[in-house]
This record gives C-alpha cells, structure tokens and sequence, in this order.
C-alpha cells in the first residue's frame, strides 16, 4: 500500500473546475501526506476555496479525479465522504444546544442517540468546554463557537479535517492563541487536515507545508522556511513577508552558491540556476542595514521620503539608486528624519535570487 | 429666536381665523364649495365663534379666553416658564374642545340633567373654524415644549409627534372607541345592556352544534376558517418558495407574476371566478353533472368555496413572506449538516425545516388575520353560511339594522386578530434563526430530496396553472354574453360599463365610480405616504418618551379587519363634533389610516439602510431636523416614497371591506359598485369592470417598476438560480 493509499491521503488528480464559461481551476494536482497539515493560501478569488469545497463534496469538479485513502469521491455526496468541516461562519445550527449539534453528525452516522451524546461529551472535553453541552450556540463567545465548531467535526473522526478560514472572525489577539491549540491539537491527534487562508502568518505558523495559489493555480509548494526563503517567483516572495524586488548582476556561479553586485556591494547568495549576468533579487525589509551617509559604505545610497515609527521597530520608505526601497529598522531607537540621507548595505540572510 | 416667536405668530394667526372670520361650524354643502360665502352674514349657522357666543353657545367662550391668555402670553419674552403657560394652554384647549364637542350635541348637552347647571344652545359638528383652533392648541402645546427644552427644544420634531398622536387618536382610537360605545346604545343613543346581553351569547354566534353534526356558531365557523386559509396558504406558500429557490424551474418570471398578482386584484374577483367555474352555470360544475349525472348544486357556496378562494388569494402573500425565509437559512448550516454525515432529506427535515419554522409560523398568523379580515370572497361565495366580517355588514345594512350587534362580532372580530397579532409581535419576535450574520461562507443552498421536489414542483405547477385559468376566466368571461348559458362573443358589457360618445359623453354606467375612485385614490395616496414616511422618521431617527407605544398602536392599526374599521367610522363619524359620513374626505381619512402602517414598515426599512451619521453630518453643518428630512432623508429615499404611493394608489382602488360601509351616493367607490352588480347579478359588467380595473393597476405598477427597478438592474445575482424580484411594496406589507 503506497502512501497515496493510506487513510487519511488526499490526491488531486487533474482536477479542472468551470464555472459556466468560466475556469476557476484549469488543471491542479496536490497530495497531502497523511498527517499532514496542508495550508491553501493566496489571495482572494485564486481557487482555494472552491478546492476545499470540491474535497468536501460541495462542488463537483468538471473533471479529474479527487481520491481520500485512495478511494476515488469525485462523485460522492458529502455524507458519504470521509471528511468532516469547519466553516468560515463556524455554521452552527442555532436551534440545537452545543452538546446536539457536536452529537448531530455522529447521530447521522448511525450511532444511538445516547451514545451520541457521550462521544460529543468526549468531543467538548477535547476542546475544553465540556460545561457548555446545554447552551445554545448564541450564548457562547466567538472563540467558544470556533471550538465547538473544531469538535463538532473532531468527533466524526475524519480521515481529514477542512477548515476554511476558521479564524477570519475573531479579532487579533484571539486569533493566535487559537491558531496554536488547532494546530496542538492536529499533531496531538495526528489528522490529516486542509486549512484555507488568506493570511500568509497564519499558514506559515500552522502548516507543514504551504501551497499558494494564484488564478486557480499552485504558484509554489513547500514548507513555510522554503516559501520564505527561497521564492519561486516574484509573486511569492511578494506574498509571503513583504520583499523588495530590484535588479543585481550574477557575476560568478558555482557549487548552488552565486556571486552577485547589488549596488556597489557584493554578495553570496544561493542559487538554482547557473546562468550569470542581470537577475532579480528579492530583498526582505529587514535585510537592509541603514547607516548615516557619511559611514561610506558599499551597498547604495538612499534618502528617506517616509517614516513610521511602531515601538520595536521603524518602517522607512526609502528612495534609493536601486529604486524605491521598504525597509524595517530594528537596530536605531531614534527614527532618521525624513528627507534624511543614508548609507544601505544588504545583509545576505534576506536576499533570495528569483529564477 | 426670530423663528420661535414667529411659529407662535402663525399659530396665533391661524386660531384667530378660526375664532373670529372663519364658519365655526360644519357647513352641510361642504367648506370646498365656497357657496358659504354668499350667504355668510344672513345665515347664523356660518358665523364663526366670537360671533355663536351671541347665539347662547358659551360653550365656546373658554376657547375665546384661552387665545386671548395667549396673545398676551405671546408678548413676554421667551422663557422656560412662558413654555410651560403654553404647554398647559395648549392641553387646557385640546381638553375643551375636546369635551364640549363630545358633550354638547345637536340639540344642547348630551349629558342628562347638566342643562340644570347652564342651558345651553345645540351645535352642529367642527367646522373649519373649529379644526383650525384645535391644530393652534396642538402647535402651542408642542412648541411650548419646545421652548422648555423638551428634546433639545426642536420644535419640527414635537410638532410631528403631537400631530401624529391626534391623527391617531381621531382616526383611529376615536372610532374604535365610539363603536364599543355603541355596543351599549339603543338606537335612540341612550345607554342599554341589552344589546350586550343579547348578542355576546347569542348562540347564532357562539354555538357548538357542529360537534354533533349541526351548524356551528359564526365565531367558530370563522375562527375555523382562518385556521383552514392559514394552514392552506403557509403549506403553498412553502410550495412555491422552495420551487422558486431550490429548484431548477424555468419558469421564475412567472413566480414574479404570481406575486404582482395579489395586490392588483380586487379581493372579490377571485371568488367571482370561482363561481364562474364551479357555481351551478360553471361548466365544470354543468361538466360533472352531465357525465356522472349527480346534483352538485350550490357547494361552491359557503365555507369550502372560500376557503378555496382565500387560499388562491393569500398563497401569493405568504409565498413572498416565506421566500424570504427560505433563502435566509445560511447555506453553509446546510452544507456544514451535509458534511456531518447527513442526506439531503435529514438535512431538509434537521436543519433547514426547523430554521424555517418560526417564518412559517408569521406566515400562518398573516394568513390568519387576512381570513378573518377578508370581506370580499365570504360576500360573493358565503351564500347561506357568512362569517363575522360579512356578519357585520349585514347586521348594520341588512333588513334587521343592527348597530349593537354589528358592532359585538366586530369586536369579537377585533379580538381574534389582535391576538394573531400579539402573538406574532411578542411570541415570534426573537426566534428568527434565519438572519445571515457577519461574514458568509458564500456557498450555495442544498437541493430538495428528489421526493419532495417532484412534489413541491407538482404542486407548484398545479396551482399556478389553477391561478392562471381563474384570471383568463375572468377575462374571456367578460367577453361573452351570459356565462354558462350563451357564449357568444360580445363587448356588450364593457359597453354597458364604459360607454362613450361624442354627444352623450361618458355614457357608461361605471364612469361615475371609475372617476370617483381614481380621484380620492389620488388624493390618499401622497397624504398616506407622507404620513407613514414622517412616522417612520420619528420611529427610527428620534427619540422621545413613550416611543415603543407609539410604534406598537401605529402597527397595531394594521391587524383591525378592515369591516371593523368600516363600521367604527360609522359609528364615530356620522355624529358630531367630527361629522364625515357620506363625503369624500371619511373615504381619504379611512385610506390614509388603513394603509399607513405599510407606509410606515416600507419607510423604516429603508431608513435603517441609510447611515445615522448622514443626520448627524446634517446637523453639525446647521441644518434643521426639518431641513435634514427634506434635503437629506427624502432624495436616499425616493423608492420607498415611490412604493408607499403606488401601494396606497392601489390599495384604495382594490379595497373593499371598510369602504362598502363609507360610500355614498355621491361618493361610490369601484369595488363597492362592483359588489352591487354582483348582487344584482350582472356578472358580465362586474367582471368586465374588474378587468378594467386589474389592467389599470398593471399598467400603474409596470410603469412604477420601470421607474424603480433601474436601480437594482446591475447587481449581480448571488451564485445560485435567479429568484423572482417581488414587487417593492408588497415585500413591506408582507415583513410584519
């Protein structure tokens, strides 16, 4: 039995989703391991969503073949798929208490309704709110309701577990903490699980691997290090922490290793490719060192045209020989002033060539 | 500060009109006519007041002392305590007037023995004189207010609600009132229990013998009724919605129609249609006699032809109340059911039903209460067997006129609906499930089990095709000679109704009414519109002490059967101090009133879309609550205004229940003749007259969605199958 086979793999084989004249996903194939925790992500309109949909049976795709534990659901309703999902709106049903509406799909499934119960029971204990069972869903806080929501699906015991942009309401703060218990509790239970986001910190602390999307198809897959630091394309280190994206020389290649002019500085950076001459560069925000200009070093030479100073850090917009420049300061406590002129060298750490 | 002395200028000015130039009195002819003008020295019943108190009428020497207590008011400065003299001025007037038009009558008091203390001198009814210092003591007692302070001392807004508050009480509390009095009057106006007595355990109205095989009571056999129509409506109203929204029917357009149609059709036609088809001539009685050869006679007659009639009239009605419930229930509560391991039927039955229910259950109250109110189908199908509102009618029309028992079923009447309205209003309020809060999953509603679907699309196409072949009945009927008996072509009947010539003019018998009908349907329309819209304002953009009152009596107004209102009209308004019957003006008055809570629900619900912080900008730049109304409020809310015009346009031309009891010889209304033709029996020139009239309110709402509907032409279509738009004003009468 080969990976793809095995419960909890998901395969999509082809997959091609029209909209009547529309293609929202021309061709898309994606495995996710079992176990694993698989990040959608892009911008709105890319096609994560309607993918998520089409593995839980929401939308049929046009054609292709979707496979859980390898067997073939193109087809199947949702009740018969062996997934379960968490909404954007959490989709608790208002008219059951908690503890019926985490029992309503085990009930479906067969089970008694005594039995039910107990299991849900176990399911609320789960996500900590076993002394919630008798109230109703609108009497629960929103982070309450995402957690119902998490265990009304936990307690199918899906082979995968879809989330879709289950942290979209609730506010910043909450966010994160919740965030780190979904992802506790997946490496605790070891589901496989989907989750849908459009917001890139998110799916980089959650997954095991991040697939971003963009006009219905994967732009780049990979961990959350690898999308960061090497970006297939401008797109991605665009969309994955904010980047600079300007023009170098590659001087000398060898060994993965690459030797580019930035400026007037040089640096070794790795690299994919071989050929040499003029590349794009990614350039992260915080790779830029600024010092006064009269410190005369190699990289280029800028003027500030705008700062906002946020506490632990500076955010400068910056006018420079190599262009306009986003740059974010750590190291100066006091702001430089704006109209400013600055000295910029690049640290190598957040400088990715771009194929 | 110039402002607040001059508003008290004007409404010194127009009180002293009233009291010193103006006729006090009502004047017989109508004060439009102006013929008063002629015969206004010679004639002591035009004088105005100062002059009456000659004619032994002290009763209005009060009146004279309070303006002239005002005028010298007026003359000191403005102040807190100035405010407070005009507040108590103002009551003390309201008060008076109020007590000696009510005390005093024709022939001097009303109160037996008072002309021991002081004789004096009978009155006619309020006339122009009189109303106008009745609008002073209101302006004085709400800018009074204004002056101490009262809500930020914004007269406009005091002034609208003292105003509203006396409409209300006139026209609406007033008749309510004078009808329960004359429940315990003899028809000499003296005070008896007899009456009460006699009809409250009449048993013709509140006998059982339908248990045991008899006839029931006309309460029951109402009650019973609204109970069948309810349940009848709600399950096709269900029908259709689920048809027009989880279905793949081609056929929405028509959906769309089917909800114009109820608003357009005068509430009888539909019984009239029926009669045509399955009476004792309708060929589908005369079909099944002749092939099985039974006697099928006059079943149409009586409580099963209408309830067929209410359920054809009401399913359109309930249908736009429950699409709306329908497509409320969030998609994503039926997605999340199918991903939690359940078919498209336990989902239907587990989630979607139950978010249903309380929307199914307001459209079983509306239903219910538009049964009992509904006069027009019991009147052409009751035969033998009536229910209260056609009850009512004949006890105060009828051989036996009976104003004491008219006026106990209408409050039994009363008592049913209020409480269908109560219990929607306290009991449903809170439990709607169906409001789709914050972000949306956007996802797409799950389908019908493929059982229920055939059934519902079954259904649906029955009825609509039922619905359909009634209205070209009624069209193809009014082209043939004698229904039933000579089907031969003719335009006889439209001839008859509305024949013209060259030389002779309008020669046709309905022109008269046609006329009559458009005109005071004219003239309601923008008075109901402006009245419900200032309601509406005050409702959602002020805040004053004893709003919730306010609000729950202006909609509590809409639940009284339209015959309740018909005959406490008569009973308030044939009598002085306000004497209407038999003008045009009881007519205006009983459309503004009926139809204002429509106005007033449409005006709400588009002022809740339009941002507070647009007033509030309004204000801070120095504009006027009035001017905020007028430059800001009005142009946002151009459709609403539009709607309430054509609502209340078409309302007054289809109504019937309350206007049978208001027309006149000289005023008579469409429906009110038409009904007469009917029980003439000259089916033809009813119908041809009714089709006249549906087409005339189609070509008025078509123009009105050409108007309006641009606006909502571009926005995109949710993802799922197009739903039928229903018609702008309808989906305000239906949101109770």
């Amino acid at each position: 039995m080969s990976a793809r086979e095995k419960r909890g793999a998901v395969v999509f084989d082809d997959i091609r989703k029209d909209y009547g004249s529309f293609t929202a996903i021309p061709q898309l194939n994606l495995s996710v391991e079992p176990g694993e925790l698989v990040t959608l992500l892009g911008p709105s309109g890319c096609g994560k969503t309607t993918t998520l949909r089409m593995l839980a049976g929401l939308e049929t795709p046009t054609s292709g073949r979707i496979l859980i534990g390898g067997t073939d659901v193109s087809r199947l309703p949702p009740n018969r798929r062996d997934v379960a999902m968490v909404f954007q709106s959490y989709a608790l049903f208002p008219h059951m208490s908690v503890a019926a509406n985490v029992a309503y799909g085990l009930e479906a499934g067969g089970l008694g309704r005594r039995a039910a119960r107990a299991q849900a029971e176990k399911g609320l204990d789960l996500v900590g709110l076993s002394a919630m069972g008798d109230r109703l869903p609108a009497e629960l806080s929103g982070g309450q309701q995402q957690r119902v929501a998490v265990a009304r699906a936990l307690v199918l015991e899906p082979q995968v577990l879809l989330l879709d942009e289950p942290l979209s309401n609730l506010d910043a703060r909450l966010r994160r903490k919740v965030r780190t218990e979904i992802r506790e509790l997946q490496q605790r239970l070891g589901f496989t699980a989907v989750y849908v986001t459009h917001d890139q910190d998110e799916a980089l602390a959650v997954s095991d691997r991040v697939v971003v999307m963009r006009e219905g198809r994967i732009e780049q897959a990979g961990t959350p290090r690898e999308l960061y630091e090497a970006p297939a394309s401008e797109f991605i280190a665009d969309f994955i922490g904010e980047s600079n994206i300007v023009d170098c020389t590659v001087e000398k290649v060898g060994d993965g290793l690459a030797e580019i002019r930035l400026g007037g500085q040089r640096i070794t950076v790795p690299t994919r490719s071989t050929a040499t001459g003029p590349a794009r560069l990614s350039v992260r925000a915080n790779a830029i060192s600024l010092s006064g200009p009269a410190a005369g070093q190699d990289g280029a030479s800028g003027r500030v045209r705008s700062a906002a100073y946020l506490g632990d850090h500076v955010e400068y917009e910056i006018e420079s020989d190599l262009g306009q420049l986003f740059a974010i300061d750590h190291a100066n406590a006091t702001p430089y002033a704006v109209g400013s002129d600055l000295a910029l060298t690049f640290r190598a750490a957040g400088l990715a060539l771009l194929p | 500060m110039t402002g607040e002395t001059r508003r008290i200028d004007v409404a010194l000015a127009a009180g002293g009109a009233g009291l010193l130039v103006l006729p006090w009195y009502h004047i017989r002819s109508g004060f439009w006519e102006f013929d008063w003008l002629g015969a206004f020295l010679s004639d002591d019943r035009l004088w105005p007041a100062v002059a009456q108190l000659g004619q032994g009428r002290w009763q209005l020497l009060p009146v004279l002392a309070l303006w002239l207590v005002a005028l010298a008011l007026r003359l000191r400065q403005p102040s807190a305590a100035r405010g407070k003299a005009f507040v108590v001025l103002g009551l003390a007037g309201l008060a008076w007037l109020a007590f000696e038009g009510m005390a005093i009558g024709l022939r001097g008091w009303a109160i037996p023995g008072a002309d021991r203390l002081i004789a004096l001198a009978g009155q006619p009814a309020w006339g122009a004189g009189a109303i106008l210092a009745l609008a002073m003591f209101a302006a004085l007692f709400a800018f009074g207010l204004a002056e101490r302070g009262v809500l930020k001392g914004d007269a406009f807004v005091l002034g609208a609600i003292t105003a509203l508050v006396l409409l209300v009480i006139a026209f609406v509390g007033y008749p309510l009132y004078a009808m329960f009095l004359s429940a315990f009057q003899d028809f000499r106006g003296n005070f008896t229990l007899d009456g009460v007595s006699q009809n409250i355990a009449d048993p013709a109205i509140w006998r059982l013998d339908c248990l045991v095989g008899g006839r029931c009571g006309v309460a029951w056999r109402t009650l019973f009724l609204a109970l069948c129509t309810a349940s009848g409506s709600t399950l096709m109203g269900l029908v259709f919605a689920l048809a027009a929204t989880r279905t793949n029917t081609r056929f929405k357009a028509g959906l769309r129609l089917l909800t114009v149609l109820p608003i357009i059709t005068p509430p009888f036609v539909i019984g009239l249609a029926l009669i045509m088809i399955m009476g004792r001539a309708g060929f589908v009685t005369q079909g099944i006699e002749a092939i099985t050869g039974w006697h099928l006679g006059r079943w149409i007659y009586g409580l099963p032809g209408i309830w067929l009639a209410q359920v054809l009239s009401f399913t359109p009605i309930s249908f736009l109340v429950l699409i709306g419930v329908v497509q409320g229930v969030s998609p994503s509560m039926e997605e999340a059911s199918q991903t939690l391991r359940s078919d498209r039927w336990r989902t239907f039955t587990k989630v979607s039903l139950p978010l249903m229910a309380p929307g199914l259950a307001n459209a079983f109250l509306i239903g219910f209460i538009e049964s009992m109110a509904d006069f027009g189908n019991p009147l052409i199908l009751g035969g033998n067997g009536g229910v209260l509102s056609t009850d009512i009618f004949f006890a105060v029309v009828g051989a036996q006129h009976n104003p004491a028992r008219a006026a106990i079923l209408a409050l039994i009447l009363l008592c049913f609906t209020l409480s269908a309205f109560l219990a929607q209003r306290f009991w449903l309020s809170g439990r709607n499930f169906s409001t789709v809060s914050g972000k949306g999953d956007g996802g797409s509603h799950a389908r019908l089990p493929r059982g229920l679907e055939i059934a519902v699309l079954t259904l649906a196409g029955v009825w609509s095709a039922f619905t359909l072949f009634l209205y070209g009945m009624i069209f193809f009927g009014s082209f043939v000679k004698v229904w039933g008996l000579d089907n031969t072509l003719t335009l006889a009947h439209y001839h008859a109704a509305f024949g013209f010539s060259l030389a002779g003019g309008f020669t046709g018998v309905a022109w008269n009414s046609f006329w009559t009908t458009m005109g005071i349907a004219i003239l309601a329309a923008p008075l109901t519109a402006f009245v419900g819209l200032l309601t509406a304002w005050l409702i959602v953009r002020q805040r004053f002490p004893g709003k919730a009152l306010f609000e729950f009596a202006i909609m509590l107004s809409f639940a009284i059967p339209g015959t309740v209102i018909g005959i406490s009209y008569v009973s308030a308004f044939n009598l002085p101090p306000l004497q209407m019957t038999g003008t045009a003006m009881i007519l205006i008055m009983c459309f503004v009133f009926r139809n204002m809570p429509v106005g007033v629900r449409g005006g709400i619900a588009a002022m809740s879309q339009i941002d507070g912080s647009l007033d509030e900008a309004s204000l801070m730049l120095g504009g006027s609550s009035a001017r905020t109304l007028r430059k800001v409020i009005l142009p946002l809310l151009r459709p609403a205004i539009l709607a309430a015009l054509v609502y209340s346009f078409v309302r007054a031309i289809t109504s019937i229940s309350a206007v049978i009891f208001l027309v006149s010889a000289q005023y008579n209304m469409a429906t009110a003749y038409i009904v007469g033709l009917v029980e003439n029996g000259e089916y033809g020139v009813a119908i041809a007259y009714s089709s006249v009239l549906i087409v005339v309110m189609m070509v008025v709402i078509g123009g009105f969605q050409l108007l309006v509907g641009e606006r909502r032409i571009g926005r995109r279509d949710a993802r799922g199958p197009a739903t039928p738009r229903p018609v702008a004003p309808i989906k305000e009468e239906i949101a109770t």
